[in-house]
């Protein structure tokens, strides 16, 4: 089948998503016309320690930007990976009546190889935090 | 849909399940074992194993499709098998001791190439985009790694980022094509959008040339065309030697392959349109390739555009269109991997610890201290340039006859111009190893496996140079006419 | 119900941002994010293709995209911390070692 022969004919009807369009332009107006009568009316009178990041009453000490230990970004690429493979279980989870058995194998095949890269992470120490 | 299907089907990929089990099994094995040699044993022993898969469903089945349709079996992805079995088993016996010397012995090294391996069969094989996008990136995420496996190496750590960067651009576009391709035909199977572009009668529709289009420049950026080919000789440089010999031939093969398979399969309706692209970046890819290797110093790079201008040779067997020039693309494949692997060992043995051996000036008169070593360069270096006596020659003259009686007479006589030009890089590193005083001494690494692997090479690039009909036969009954 | 044809061109818009940011932007991170971006533009045309032809084989495309480029993104930033950590920059036109 190609798109040609798809149906097409069915057309956006703008009346349905108007009252949406009045809300989201409301809430535009709402939240911008807040934030900028509190600049119109509020008083300024800036000093130094006004200005200040507010740490709970103390002085800040260093740089605000300071550097995550490279563990950090092991550690999320590892979530990243594993995280995404469990995108594989929703469709076998949904479909699994009709798959059987053999489906079953498979997935455990799936699993057990996933299990086999996290053996190889944990021995390689990428989880040690020392 | 029984479980007596599945089991058939399950059969057909047994080397490739080999060689993903054998995969994982190092990959726990390098946790406990700490002799980097057992391991490399245990990849070679699992390929041969595969190997041996391979022949026996090649012996005893007849050519089939499994899988819905989706991964096939013929003479033409066993032939492109037979390639990656070789470049791997090669690439393992070469860099054994050269990547001790990097300081980059891992054991992940041995399960990457591996899975880089799978990876290019199951692109060989593959009947279906959704199994070419995997099988495209199980190769190319496991190289991109490899190139940068001398992490504490700041220009290996630049050539896999570069690799790394291109490579996701390119299949970015190779998704947004094969995602237009889908669109228009509504299916992904190579046989039935070629059924799709006949019935639905849009062969001359623009929207197919475009996605055709994304699908050629992504092709292109696998095997090196030119305007594509930015990434190579950087990344060709920065990478461990060794791998730079496995991804000048494998990733290169396997692009091919399924170039070859898309574009005969899937458009083979729609030639003209797409040898309107492939003529000009052929005849590119053969200039830049020839014409900027002879400005280059390092003998890495200089290999980097000659791979550069041998994917614009192997390009024409494509263009010719018939399946016996896809035949001889194959075949000058399998000749390119012999005799780059064996360039590529020589290159190895230069070095050393402390020294980098990559420079042209080192090659001065190595004939006098090495007379062994100089020789099988000169071997390589004369059958890369396409001399009688070597394989070299057997593969451009059948790439040529090909494209000629395709009708495209002037192709090959560019193609002629340029090989000639090629002589002038090539034949200077013979000139400096024959003709020149020695700067400093020199000393070869020479180890088992480097000899085993420079023994075939050098043997392969002269029997199937004095003895083609061997090869000519193999590959033309495995791509039959 | 909205017609194929927006879907089919915020995909395309998508890509030429990414393709454009992958070309013109001088820093490491967000020619990742471009790479992001074209691969998600690529799942949006499939996805819409796929329901407008009922046919499955482009959301199980889109499945298996999503998997590999997160695989993808895991390889890519492990190569820029490997590159990080012995030269700290991420800007491109920094990273000119090997050139000719």
């Amino acid at each position: 089948m190609c798109i040609k022969n798809s149906n097409m004919s069915e057309t956006f009807v703008p009346s349905d998503y108007f009252p949406v369009v009045i809300f989201f332009i409301f809430a535009l107006l709402i939240g911008f016309g807040t934030l900028l009568l509190g600049v119109v009316l509020r008083p300024k009178r800036p000093y130094t320690q006004k200005l200040y990041p507010y740490e709970s009453g103390n002085p800040p000490v260093g740089e605000p930007r300071y550097k995550f230990s490279v563990k950090f970004y092991i550690i999320a690429m590892l979530f990243v990976v594993f995280d995404v493979e469990a995108v594989f279980l929703y469709p076998w989870a949904v479909a699994y009546n009709k798959l059987g058995i053999f489906g079953f194998a498979e997935m455990m095949l799936f699993v057990f190889i996933l299990l086999i890269g996290y053996i190889y992470v944990w021995k390689k120490g990428a989880f040690d935090w020392e | 849909m029984n479980t007596a299907n599945y089991l058939v089907d399950i059969t057909m990929i047994m080397p490739e399940l080999t060689l993903i089990c054998v995969a994982l099994i190092l990959l726990l094995l390098d946790l406990v074992v700490k002799n980097k040699e057992v391991l490399a044993a245990v990849g070679i022993a699992g390929t041969l194993v595969a190997l041996y898969g391979t022949y026996k469903l090649f012996v005893f089945h007849a050519p089939q499709s499994v899988f819905a349709d989706m991964f096939v079996l013929d003479g033409y992805s066993n032939f492109f098998k037979l390639i990656f079995y070789l470049n791997i088993i090669l690439t393992i016996l070469i860099s054994l001791k050269y990547m001790t010397i990097e300081k980059a012995s891992f054991g992940e090294y041995y399960s990457l190439l591996i899975f880089a391996t799978t990876g290019m069969m199951i692109m060989a094989s593959a009947a279906d985009l959704i199994v070419l996008y995997l099988g495209l990136e199980l190769m190319a995420l496991s190289t991109y790694i490899l190139a940068g496996l001398m992490r504490k190496q700041l220009r290996s750590n630049e050539a896999a980022l570069k690799y790394f960067f291109l490579g996701a651009f390119s299949s970015a576009i190779l998704l947004y094509g094969i995602s237009m391709t889908y669109g228009l035909t509504g299916t992904t199977n190579l046989r039935e959008i070629a059924a799709a572009l006949q019935t639905l009668n849009i062969m001359e529709s623009p929207a197919v040339f475009l996605g055709l289009i994304f699908l050629i420049v992504a092709f292109g950026f696998k095997v090196a065309l030119a305007p594509f080919h930015m990434w190579a000789p950087d990344v060709y440089e920065g990478a461990p030697t060794s791998i730079t010999a496995f991804m000048s031939v494998g990733p290169k093969a396997a692009g091919f392959a399924v170039m070859g398979r898309v574009l005969f399969e899937a458009f083979g309706g729609m030639q003209m349109q797409w040898n309107s692209i492939l003529i000009p970046l052929a005849v590119i890819t053969m200039a830049v390739g020839s014409i900027i290797a002879l400005a280059q110093t390092n003998i890495k790079r200089m290999l980097a555009y000659s791979s550069i201008a041998h994917a614009g040779y192997m390009l024409l067997g494509i263009i010719a269109g018939t399946p016996e020039g896809l035949a001889s693309t194959a075949n000058y494949l399998m000749i390119y991997m012999f005799m780059n692997i064996g360039a590529f060992a020589i290159v190895i043995m230069l070095r050393r610890e402390g020294f980098q051996g990559e420079n042209l000036d080192d090659y001065m008169g190595l004939a006098k201290s090495h007379p062994l070593a100089s020789a099988l360069m000169l071997i390589f270096m004369f059958s890369l340039t396409g001399i009688p006596p070597t394989a070299g020659f057997i593969g451009k003259f059948y790439v040529f006859m090909e494209v000629i009686r395709s009708g495209y007479t002037y192709l090959a006589i560019i193609a002629v111009i340029f090989s000639v030009i090629s002589a002038f890089f090539y034949l200077r590193v013979v000139m400096y190893m024959y003709m020149k005083d020695p700067k400093e001494d020199v000393t070869l690494t020479t180890s088992s496996t480097l000899s085993i692997a420079l023994a075939i090479t050098a043997i392969m690039v002269l029997i199937l140079g004095i003895f083609p009909s061997f090869l000519l036969n193999l590959v033309r009954s495995s791509i039959p006419g | 119900m909205v017609p194929l044809s927006w879907y089919i061109v915020l995909s395309a818009l998508m890509f030429s941002i990414g393709v454009f940011g992958f070309l013109s932007r001088r820093n490491l991170i967000i020619i990742f994010i471009s790479i992001e971006l074209m691969l998600n533009s690529v799942n949006i045309s499939l996805v819409a293709f796929s329901h407008y032809l009922q046919s499955m084989r482009g959301q199980i495309l889109v499945f298996f995209v999503i998997t590999v480029a997160a695989a993808e993104a895991a390889i890519g930033l492990a190569i820029l911390i490997a590159f990080y950590r012995n030269n700290p920059t991420i800007k491109v036109d920094e990273i000119n070692l090997l050139k000719g």
